[in-house]
C-alpha cells in the first residue's frame, strides 16, 4: 500500500482541517482555560464532531458510525494537533471505542458504540498507576465477591477521566504487578458507588484525572474481554491510541514548525530578516527533516493497524517514539526561534510546547516506545 | 490486488529456487559485493551465479522497461520483490553506478540509440562505470569544474582531471561532465559525455584515504579523443542532466540509512553480551542502539514513502536532498555505534579475526557519506532555499 493518503482520505483529511480551523482554533482551546470551563471541552463541539461522523469514525455502521479505518482517525487526530482542539476524541472515539471493538461482547458493543458515535457520552480509559506509563505494573485489584467483583485501587492521568460516563478500567484479577497475565479491563460507570474523581489541570490545559475507586461493585458481565488474559486486549486497544496519538503529535510538530517558519520570515533583526540567517535555515531544515521521517512512520503504523494489526506493535513503537522525539523539538526550536515572544502567552507557540510534553508522556514515552522495540528485537 | 498476490507467491517461488543460500546472508563489508564490469571479480561462484540469473531477468534493475533490459515491473510488483528479497534475507546482486545513475539519466536524457546500448549491459552487470563529478578544484561549487571538451569536428579533445573518482582504476568507461563553453556563465557550458576508460590519454591514481583503502582516484584526461555520438542531451546543457543524475546519487547515498545490513544489536549482543534478564549488557549503549533503530526503520518508511509520492508527482524536486542529507547522517551514527558495539574488537586493523580490520575501516568510510553527492552542509541549503523558501537562502 502506498504510503500516502489516498483520494478520500485526503478529502476528509481538507474536511477536518477547515471544520477544526474553524469551530475549534487554539483560540478555542485559550476560551477553556481562561473561564477555566469545568468540563475542559466544550459539549456542542463533541455533537459537531458526531455529526461529521468523527466520533464514530472507527465504528461500523452497524453500530452507528462512519465504519473507517486507522488512517482516516489519525487524519482527525492531526488536525486536531495542529489546532491543539481539546476534545473527547482520542479517549472516547479511539481508546474507549476500540476497547468495546476489540474486547466487547455483542451487548456491550450495541449497549455503548452507538452513544459513543452519536456524541451522547464520553467513555475514558484508566490504565496508568504511577508517574511513568506502564501497563504491566498495574496493581488496582479486582477481587470476586457474590455474583461480580470488587475494585479498589487508585489510576492516574486518566484523561478525560472526570467527564466520562463510562470507564474502561485495567485491573488485576490474579498474579503480581509486573506480569502481564492476570489482567482483566472492566467497564465500569463513571458515577458508581465508591468511585471518586479528581480533575487534574494539566500544564497543556487538556483533560486528565485521578480516579480512585474504594470497593467498587461490579457485576460480572462488567469484565470486557476475557478474565486474567486482558493485556493481549489492552496492548491491542493501547497501540491504537498511541498510532493515533502519533499522529496528533504529527499535527502539533508540523504546526508548531509552520507558526515558526512564519515567524522567521517575517520577523527582523540587524537590518535582515532573521530567516536570511544559516544558523535558523540549517536549524529549519534539520527540524523538516526530522518531521517528514516521522510522517511516514506514523502512516506505517495507521495503514499496518487496518491492513494486518497483529504486526503493528513494533511498528507503533517506532511511530510513537517518532513523534514524541521529532515533535518535542519542533517545539524547542519553535519558541527558541521565536526568541522573547515564545515566553510570552500571547504567542501561540508556547501552547505547542505545553501539548507536545503532554502528549509526549501518555501512553509511553519515546523512550518506553524505544525499549519495546529493543524488546521485541531480542535485546 | 490479486494479480500481485499471483505476482508475490511467483517471485517468492523464484527467489527461493534462484538464490543461493549464501547470498541469503548480510554482506560483510564494501568489498563483498558484486560491482561487475569486463574483468569481474566474485568472492565465491554464488556471487556469479546470483548476478546473472538477476540479471537475465531484469530484476538488477526492476523498474527500468523491458527493451532495455531491464524488469519492466510497475511500482507495486518493485515493492513486493523487494519485500520479499527482504524477507528472505536475499542480498542485492550487483553494486553499480550504472545502475544507481546512470541509468535513470539515460532513460531520461539518452536518444534511443545510446539507451539501446549502455543500458543492457549495465542491468546485466558486464561494463562498470565510473563518475567524473568534482574535480580538485570543484568540489561542493561543483558547476567551477574546468575539464574541457573541445570539439574537433567528428571527435572531441578532452583534457582535465576529476578528483574523488570512485573505483575509476576498476571501472570500464566513465559518465564525464565537461566545459564545451568556455565563454558561457559557468552552469550554461557543461556537456554529458561518455566514454572508455581504456581510451589513449586516461590515467587514474588511487588515493589513500583515513581508512587505509583507496576507492577513490584521482582521474587526468591528457588529450583524449571521444567520439561525438557519446555526448548525451544537448551540447551545453548538461548542467540539468548531472543535477537529475545528483538526485539518483543523492538517492543511493540515502539508502544506506536503511537497515540492508546487519543490525547492530545482533553486533553488540556479540561483543557486550546479555544479562541475565535477556538485556544487553550495557544499559547506556542499549538505549543508543535502540534509538538507532528506531530511527533506521522510520527512516526506511520515509524512503517508501518518497517513491510513493514520486509515482503520484506529488514529490517536492529538492526532497532527495533530504532523503540524502538524513541517510548520511543515520549511517555515520550507525557507524558510530557499531564501534560503540565492538569495544576493543572493533578497532583491531590487520587481524584475520577481524577480517582486516573491516569494522573500523567502513566506520571510516561513512565519514564521506556527508561529503559526496554534496556535503550535509549543501544539502540543507537546497532544502532551506527550495522547500522552505527561506529568504537569501
Amino acid at each position: 500500500m502506498a504510503l500516502v493518503l489516498n483520494d478520500e482520505q485526503t478529502m476528509l483529511r481538507d474536511t477536518a482541517r477547515s471544520f477544526l480551523a474553524s469551530e475549534a482554533p487554539v483560540a478555542a482551546l485559550r476560551q477553556l482555560r481562561d473561564a477555566n470551563v469545568a468540563d475542559g471541552f466544550s459539549r456542542e463541539l463533541w455533537k459537531q464532531f458526531a455529526g461529521m461522523g468523527f466520533a464514530g469514525v472507527l465504528i461500523p455502521e452497524d453500530f452507528g458510525g462512519v465504519g473507517l479505518g486507522h488512517v482516516e482517525a489519525g487524519v482527525v487526530a492531526e488536525e486536531i494537533g495542529r489546532n491543539l482542539a481539546a476534545t473527547p476524541f482520542l479517549s472516547t472515539a479511539v481508546l474507549t471505542a476500540s476497547a468495546l471493538l476489540n474486547g466487547g461482547s455483542d451487548a456491550q458493543k450495541a449497549a455503548w458504540l452507538p452513544k459513543i458515535a452519536g456524541g451522547e457520552i464520553i467513555g475514558a480509559l484508566a490504565v496508568d498507576e504511577g508517574a511513568k506509563h506502564r501497563p504491566e505494573k498495574t496493581a488496582l485489584q479486582a477481587t470476586r465477591t457474590g455474583n461480580g467483583f470488587t475494585l479498589n485501587g487508585a489510576k492516574t492521568f486518566v484523561v478525560d477521566g472526570h467527564v466520562a460516563d463510562l470507564l474502561v478500567v485495567a485491573a488485576r484479577t490474579s498474579g503480581q504487578p509486573g506480569e502481564t497475565q492476570g489482567l482483566t479491563l472492566f467497564l465500569v460507570a463513571g458515577d458508581a458507588g465508591g468511585v471518586s474523581r479528581e480533575r487534574t489541570v494539566m500544564v497543556d490545559a487538556h483533560n486528565a484525572a485521578r480516579v480512585n475507586f474504594d470497593n467498587v461493585q461490579v457485576d460480572a458481565d462488567a469484565a470486557l474481554g476475557p478474565v486474567d488474559g486482558g493485556y493481549e486486549l489492552l496492548e491491542r486497544v493501547l497501540n491504537v491510541g498511541r498510532a493515533v496519538l502519533a499522529a496528533e503529535l504529527s499535527g502539533v510538530g508540523g504546526q508548531a514548525f509552520d507558526i515558526a517558519q512564519a515567524y522567521v520570515k517575517e520577523r527582523s533583526q540587524f537590518g535582515r530578516i532573521i530567516g536570511e540567517f544559516q544558523a535558523l535555515q540549517h536549524r529549519s531544515a534539520h527540524l523538516f527533516s526530522e518531521l517528514e521521517v516521522t510522517r511516514a512512520a506514523v502512516i506505517k503504523a495507521l495503514q499496518t493497524l487496518d491492513a494486518s494489526p497483529e504486526k503493528a506493535a513494533t511498528i507503533v513503537a517506532v511511530a510513537k517514539a517518532r513523534a514524541g522525539a521529532s515533535t518535542e523539538l519542533a517545539v524547542q526550536e519553535g519558541v527558541q526561534m521565536h526568541g522573547g515572544n515564545g515566553m510570552t502567552d500571547a504567542f501561540d507557540i508556547g501552547l505547542y510546547m505545553k501539548r507536545a510534553r503532554v502528549a509526549q508522556e501518555l501512553l509511553g514515552d519515546s523512550n518506553f516506545h524505544a525499549d519495546r522495540l529493543a524488546r521485541a528485537n531480542g535485546y | 490486488m490479486a494479480d500481485l498476490e499471483t505476482f508475490r507467491a511467483e517471485t517468492r517461488a523464484w527467489l527461493e529456487a534462484n538464490c543461493p543460500a549464501e547470498m541469503r546472508t548480510p554482506t560483510e563489508d564494501e568489498e563483498d559485493t558484486v560491482w561487475g564490469g569486463r574483468n569481474p571479480t566474485f568472492r565465491n561462484d554464488a556471487q556469479r551465479v546470483w548476478l546473472e540469473r538477476m540479471g537475465a531477468k531484469g530484476w538488477t534493475a526492476p523498474e527500468w522497461p523491458a527493451a532495455y533490459g531491464g524488469g519492466g515491473l510497475s511500482r507495486d510488483e518493485a515493492k513486493i520483490l523487494a519485500g520479499e528479497m527482504r524477507d528472505l534475507g536475499c542480498r542485492s546482486p550487483l553494486s553499480s553506478f550504472g545502475l544507481w545513475m546512470l541509468g535513470p539519466a539515460l532513460l531520461k536524457y539518452g536518444s534511443e540509440e545510446q539507451k539501446k546500448k549502455y543500458l543492457p549491459p549495465i542491468v546485466r552487470g558486464e561494463i562498470r562505470w565510473c563518475q567524473g563529478y568534482s574535480e580538485p578544484g570543484a568540489g561542493s561549487d561543483l558547476a567551477s569544474l574546468q575539464t574541457r571538451a573541445e570539439d574537433r569536428g567528428d571527435h572531441f579533445l578532452v583534457n582535465g582531471s576529476k578528483i574523488w573518482t570512485s573505483y575509476a582504476d576498476k571501472a570500464d568507461w566513465i559518465f564525464c561532465l565537461v566545459r564545451t563553453d568556455p565563454k558561457a556563465p559557468k552552469h550554461e557550458g557543461i556537456s554529458f559525455l561518455l566514454f572508455d576508460m581504456a581510451s589513449p590519454g586516461v590515467s587514474t591514481q588511487p588515493i589513500l584515504l583515513i581508512s587505509g583503502k583507496s576507492p577513490f582516484c584521482q582521474t587526468f584526461f591528457d588529450d583524449v579523443k571521444v567520439p561525438k555520438d557519446q555526448l548525451v542531451g544537448i551540447p551545453n546543457k548538461g548542467w540539468e542532466i548531472a543535477k537529475y543524475l545528483l538526485t539518483h546519487e543523492r538517492n543511493s547515498i540515502s539508502s544506506m540509512g536503511g537497515r540492508a545490513h546487519r543490525p547492530v544489536h545482533e553486533v553488540a549482543a556479540a561483543h557486550v553480551g546479555l544479562n541475565d534478564q535477556g538485556l544487553l549488557d550495557d544499559n547506556l549503549l542499549r538505549g543508543q542502539i535502540a534509538r538507532l533503530e528506531v530511527d533506521e526503520i522510520a527512516f526506511e518508511f520515509a524512503m517508501e514513502r518518497a517513491g510513493d509520492m514520486a509515482k503520484r508527482g506529488e514529490i517536492h524536486g529538492a526532497y532527495s536532498s533530504l532523503l540524502k542529507y538524513y541517510g548520511s547522517e543515520l549511517n555515520k551514527r550507525r557507524h558510530e555505534t557499531l564501534m560503540a558495539s565492538g569495544g576493543s574488537d572493533a578497532l583491531e586493523w590487520e587481524s584475520d579475526r577481524s577480517e582486516h580490520g573491516a569494522a573500523p575501516r567502513a566506520w571510516l568510510r561513512t565519514k564521506a557519506n556527508s561529503i559526496e553527492g554534496g556535503t550535509s552542509e549543501v544539502q540543507l541549503n537546497i532544502l532551506a532555499k527550495r522547500i522552505l523558501e527561506l529568504p537569501g537562502a
